[in-house]
């Protein structure tokens, strides 16, 4: 029975957050903490000749400075999980050794009592430069030129194909085919906390503490072992509040290892808080693919075939996922449709630049941007209507689960009942006549239309670098709270709150009895992390598969306690009863020592003769005093699954974004915004309503303002939030959402994850919108973003 | 050379002697532990570390301690009145205006601005009045919706 499970519960996160009074790292303040500042390379290539560290060591306030000389032997690399055929890989040291390889790559970390002083000290650090040509141009590397790794001997760090089906006899069929050169431009993922690392080493007991902004602790704490050489059963990793991290902080840093280290080497607690210039620099960056798609159609407008020829940039070195990132676009470029035959290659290139890794949808959007655009030039081409050329590819409802040329299965969906929803919801057919009459006045509107799937709930072990399971302990506690341990890691998606609903319901109990404790390693059993659309898909399958363990279990002792066959029991709201037939020969079933007020120092005997039924909280303290269970059964009352999901799951749905075009200007204006998405069964209708804005809001960065812009010096041009530009709340639109509900077969919860859809369905539905608003200038495509100067300039030539 | 100052934070006196190039919203976090406000930029974009001084809605990231000498400083930790929410606060939770909570305190702040000037402003006001505080999580939606409700429930 449900009764939080589809409300709108509100969030039990939220007090300690609305009074300011939560703990992220900065706010964690430990007696005698020491400060790190780091001084940063300042060229994107140079050899480092020489670091003059004196005048800061010397200085008051300092305790200690260290240089890549110093840490090389002590702290192993950052390391990178992904694996693929032949992939170069860098030896990426926490501070650069003999050459700096981006702007912003560590060289010298400076150890004080105070944050001002720190950073003075780091100031006063001499590195002496010389520059090497930048390697900046992601296709000009992969040609070659200049090299980010002498040794490698090119700047080609991998080359992948990927597809099924016979992409030249596609090809050779289709009575037309089209293509289009598209860059998805590099985006900085700005959570809004930037990084930050606290650690404690205690000498005596050799432990290491490491508070950080993190979304993968445990995977976390596994590497850091390895890289400082302590014992990971010495190791706690705690990610305490965590301010936002769309994929940023699922990545494993140098500084993150390095401040372990140094907290060992002075025996003293180190604390590093990421400066924004720093995070623009040196935490990942997303996207960065410039790529030429090539699609066969009939004159019907059904898809034959579709090619991506690619080269991505990968920045400098790899972090925990970099190369990986791209073959994610290759497994979604079947997108919503049925696609014969698809194939992408893949070039992945070194450049003088931070890393790419995931940005939240990591991959996937660059493929939905691809398809997406795809169908609107191919509806173009043919002069049919863009929702029809959809209609005619999307697999039909009958059709799942539905094998794609990618290689994968997609569980389950409903496309064209997405897309209906949000026709009607947008009330497409006036919308079209709208248009016509401002076109005629001469104004500039357009519409778009994204008809997106995404990968998610990530994922099977066999297609993850570290596994794909996720974790949960549920433990009812003598006085009858309940306590659930994930090693889900949620940093703002609310699952405090929905993974209460989950347990709430499934024991009957009240959810405020309920307490989620994620993000410690000393205390939740080993877990994945929250990314990929995952934590309640594949997290919160583990903790109702955890419950229903724990109430088997349960059951047992009610029937002990009850004195008759389990198999006579019955579960019901929060209660065991015995069944009719039986109950009725025996007495009363008022509880006779309500759970929660024993005496004091003493734990209340549960008065149990006689009874009929009992709550799960009274057989929980049943269960700790251990008087009263069956003599085959532990003591306690708790249980731990770990939760494998078989599949993928495979959200959906349709967006559809009107804008209006200011011709003095080149504005760009979202006035109307309609989002259909399914994600399959919904825990909290308010969470998910929040993940949907919160990406679509993204996308509307990356459609109309984000860049990362490097100049060709392989400069940091956007270095800061004056020059890299975030939406702000004038300039999105008031957002209509709706849903369909189709569950995932993959998991029994049915749910399929929302996290990401977001940032990967919205891009092309705006850029979309922005062509068809310039068709009357002929305009077939424009890359992102699309500032007004970009689109002032196309309405005045 | 340190200075002192006296400022009033949240309605307690505070006196302290502290360097010129102290930031405000390190003074307010470091010296008094007020950790509610939070540094998200260092350059006025964010928004994150708004505070208000003597009823104006500032951010205390550029912003010296010692400028804010003799004057009075609420954080969101002063905001709530004996214990009751803030309007704003009270809206925030209802209408899930928040997600991962950095931006919320300084956001929090600013809608209460709003509504003090405006006591029932449009949704264009209300994005209007929010330009300074970026948020990366919710999109916008349910804040300018948590304002909206703030700005009734204050004015009932």
């Amino acid at each position: 029975m449900s009764k939080y499970v589809g409300e709108r519960i509100k969030r039990t996160e939220d007090p300690r957050l609305i009074k300011g009074l939560a703990h992220y790292v900065d706010d964690i303040r430990l007696p005698d903490t020491l400060h790190v500042a780091f001084v940063r390379s300042i060229y994107a290539h140079a050899r480092i000749k020489a670091i003059d560290t004196t005048e800061a060591a010397n200085s008051a306030g300092v305790v200690a400075v260290y240089t890549g000389k110093d840490v090389a032997e002590k702290v192993g690399p950052v390391p990178c999980a992904a694996a693929l055929p032949d992939l170069k890989v860098p030896d990426y040291r926490v501070l650069a050794t003999d050459k700096a390889l981006f702007v912003g790559h560590p060289i010298a970390a400076v150890v004080a009592t105070d944050r001002y002083v720190a950073r003075d000290a780091a100031d006063l650090i001499s590195v002496d430069y010389e520059e090497l040509p930048a390697v900046v141009d992601v296709e000009q590397a992969a040609q070659g030129g200049a090299l980010v790794h002498e040794s490698f001997g090119d700047n080609i760090a991998y080359k992948l194909t990927s597809g099924e089906g016979d992409i030249e006899a596609a090809m050779k069929s289709a009575d037309r085919t089209v293509s289009q050169k598209m860059v998805h431009q590099r985006l900085a993922p700005i959570a809004m906390e930037p990084r930050g690392v606290l650690a404690r080493y205690f000498p005596g007991e050799e432990e290491l503490t490491v508070w950080s902004s993190t979304q993968i602790p445990h995977l976390l704490r596994t590497q850091l072992a390895l890289m400082i050489g302590i014992p990971e059963n010495k190791l706690r990793v705690i990610t305490p509040e965590v301010g936002g991290g769309f994929g940023s902080k699922l990545n494993v840093y140098a500084e993150e290892a390095l401040l372990g280290w140094i907290s060992m080497q002075l025996g003293k607690p180190v604390k590093w808080i990421e400066s924004r210039r720093e995070n623009v620099q040196a935490t990942i960056h997303g996207r960065a693919q410039v790529g030429t798609v090539e699609v066969g159609c009939r004159n019907d407008g059904t898809i034959t075939g579709l090619r991506y020829d690619v080269v991505a940039d990968l920045g400098a070195y790899h972090q925990l996922l970099t190369p990986a990132i791209p073959t994610l676009t290759g497994l979604m470029l079947s997108g919503a449709y049925k696609i014969p035959a698809i194939q992408m290659n893949v070039t992945g290139v070194f450049t003088n630049k931070m890393s790419t890794d995931a940005y939240r949808g990591a991959g996937r959007p660059e493929a939905t941007y691809v398809v997406e655009r795809v169908m609107d030039i191919v509806a173009a081409e043919l002069k049919m209507d863009p929702v029809e050329v959809r209609r005619r590819n999307f697999p039909k409802a009958n059709e799942f689960p539905f094998h794609t040329a990618t290689g994968l299965d997609y569980d389950s969906g409903d496309y064209e009942a997405a897309l209906d929803k949000a026709l009607d919801l947008s009330g497409f057919k006036s919308l079209r006549a709208a248009q016509a009459k401002a076109r005629a006045e001469g104004k500039l509107m357009g519409i778009g239309i994204s008809s997106y799937v995404e990968i998610c709930a990530l994922g099977p072990s066999q297609a993850m670098p570290a596994g794909g399971w996720e974790s949960a302990t549920v433990r009812i506690e003598p006085t009858g709270k309940v306590t659930v341990m994930t090693g889900a890691s949620p940093h703002g998606q609310g699952q405090e709150t929905s993974f209460a609903q989950i347990a709430a319901d499934e024991l009957g109990v009240d959810i405020n009895d309920v307490t989620v404790i994620h993000g410690d390693t000393a205390i939740v059993q080993y877990g994945i992390g929250t990314f990929g659309s995952r934590a309640t898909a594949v997290g919160g399958t583990a903790v109702l598969i955890a419950i229903q363990k724990l109430k088997e279990k349960a059951a047992k002792i009610a029937a002990h306690m009850m004195q008759c066959d389990a198999s006579s029991v019955a579960f019901e709201a929060g209660k065991y009863s015995r069944q009719a037939a039986t109950a009725a020969a025996a007495g009363t079933s008022e509880p006779v020592v309500p759970v929660g007020e024993a005496p004091a120092g003493a734990l209340p005997e549960p008065q149990t003769n006689g009874r009929t039924s009992l709550t799960i909280q009274e057989i929980a303290l049943a269960a700790h005093i251990a008087k009263e269970i069956p003599p085959d059964t532990e003591p306690g009352l708790s249980a731990t699954y770990f939760f494998e999901p078989k599949n993928f799951t495979f959200p959906f749905g349709t967006h559809i974004c009107v804008v209006e075009i200011d011709k003095d200007t080149g504005a760009v204006k979202i006035v109307k915004y309609v989002a259909v998405d399914d994600c399959g069964k919904v825990i909290n209708p308010m969470l998910v309503d929040g993940q949907v804005h919160g990406g679509i809001v993204q996308s509307i960065g990356q459609a109309l303002y984000e860049e990362v812009v490097y100049d060709d010096q392989g400069q940091l041009v956007t270095g800061e939030l004056m020059d890299y530009a975030l939406p702000k709340a004038s300039q999105v639109p008031w957002f209509e959402t709706d849903r369909t509900e189709t569950p995932s077969p993959v998991n029994p919860l049915g749910v399929k994850g929302v996290g990401e859809a977001g940032t990967i369905g919205a891009t092309p539905a705006i850029v979309n919108a922005v062509v068809d608003a310039l068709a009357p200038y002929g305009v077939k495509h424009l890359d992102m973003p699309l500032r007004p100067e970009k689109i002032w300039r196309i309405i005045k030539s | 050379m340190k200075q002192a100052i006296s400022i009033n934070v949240n309605g307690v006196d505070h006196a302290a002697e502290v360097e010129p190039r102290l930031l405000l919203v390190h003074y307010l976090r470091d010296v008094l532990g007020l950790t509610g406000t939070h540094v998200g930029c260092e350059t006025s974009i964010c928004g994150a570390c708004t505070v208000l001084l003597d009823g104006q809605a500032i951010k205390s990231c550029t912003m010296l301690a010692v400028q804010a000498d003799d004057s009075n400083v609420t954080t969101i930790e002063g905001l709530a009145t004996n214990g009751d929410l803030h309007p704003v606060q009270e809206g925030f939770w209802e209408k899930h205006g928040l997600q991962c909570g950095y931006c919320t305190p300084g956001m929090i702040i600013a809608a209460s601005q709003i509504i003090d000037r405006n006591p029932n402003p449009s949704r264009d006001e209300i994005r209007h009045g929010l330009e300074g505080n970026l948020c990366r999580c919710t999109g916008y939606q349910h804040i300018v919706e948590a304002v909206e409700y703030a700005a009734k429930k204050a004015s009932a």
